[in-house]
């Protein structure tokens, strides 16, 4: 059947983006990403356990421009996924449905990721 | 012919039979997370440095060693959950979703056993 050039209902390319949506797609992407962070993890511990020598190969691969920024995107998802995740466990206990308290709480799991990525690179 | 009634058939079970145990999890290990990953981010920031040694006395002791272990674990089946629904969502066909379905808990439980078996083995003082 040939369906072209029939009217299509207005899709994402024509609604603005609520930050909402924005930070739910993000809350997926940032899961997705830390999941493949968790082999690094898993490799850091290997890699103490294998001795002095394994460790310095480790973190001689993390020490390199490409392994710094992919520590600091992680960084920068687990906190995401951190606060976003709190927001999520209020919404499950049935606090926060309303659309100007989801945008507001929104807003504020984007401050609050950049604050503790960046509060927790100076601390380091 | 069953003495069930009809209610009795429906209440509970809806097409999936079930759901609420993967929802549970996925929530309750988001909860030791916050607990576990608060643990690990604040540990490392009082660790002297990040240099070998100072790391491996790190995770052998008793207590860091229980709550790596316990993180490594608890990270492994939250993000198996997780990785799941996505495969759930997007991977379409049968066989082939089933076999990406498999293939996830395979590597979890593989990443969950490799970050045990690495904390035990520095616990437990072995080799280097």
């Amino acid at each position: 059947m040939n369906n072209a050039g029939r009217p299509l209902s207005p899709h994402m390319t024509i609604y603005r983006w609520p930050i909402t949506m924005t930070l739910s797609i993000l809350h997926r992407t940032t899961g997705v990403a830390l999941s493949v962070g968790l082999i690094v993890f898993v490799l850091w511990l290997t890699s103490i356990a294998g001795g002095a020598t394994s460790y310095q190969e480790f973190a001689d691969l993390m020490q390199s421009a490409v392994g710094r920024a992919l520590l600091a995107g992680w960084s920068f998802a687990f906190f995401f996924h951190l606060a976003n995740g709190i927001r999520h466990l209020f919404w499950d206990a049935g606090h926060g449905f309303e659309k100007h308290q989801a945008t507001v709480s929104g807003w504020f799991v984007v401050i609050a990721t950049i604050g503790m990525t960046v509060a927790y690179w100076l601390a380091l | 012919m069953s003495l069930r009634s009809p209610i009795g058939k429906v209440l509970g079970s809806g097409s999936a039979k079930d759901g609420t145990g993967h929802w549970w999890a996925q929530r309750v290990t988001a909860a030791a997370l916050l607990i576990l990953g608060g643990w690990f981010l604040w540990s490392l920031l009082q660790i002297d440095s990040l240099a070998y040694a100072d790391l491996r006395s790190w995770v052998g002791r008793p207590l860091s060693g229980v709550m790596l272990l316990l993180l490594g674990v608890t990270l492994a089946i939250h993000s198996s959950l997780g990785v799941q629904v996505v495969i759930e969502d997007y991977v379409h066909g049968s066989a082939v979703k089933i076999i990406a379905l498999i293939l996830n808990k395979f590597f979890h439980y593989f990443l969950a056993a490799a970050a045990t078996l690495a904390v035990l083995r520095i616990a437990l003082g072995d080799g280097a």
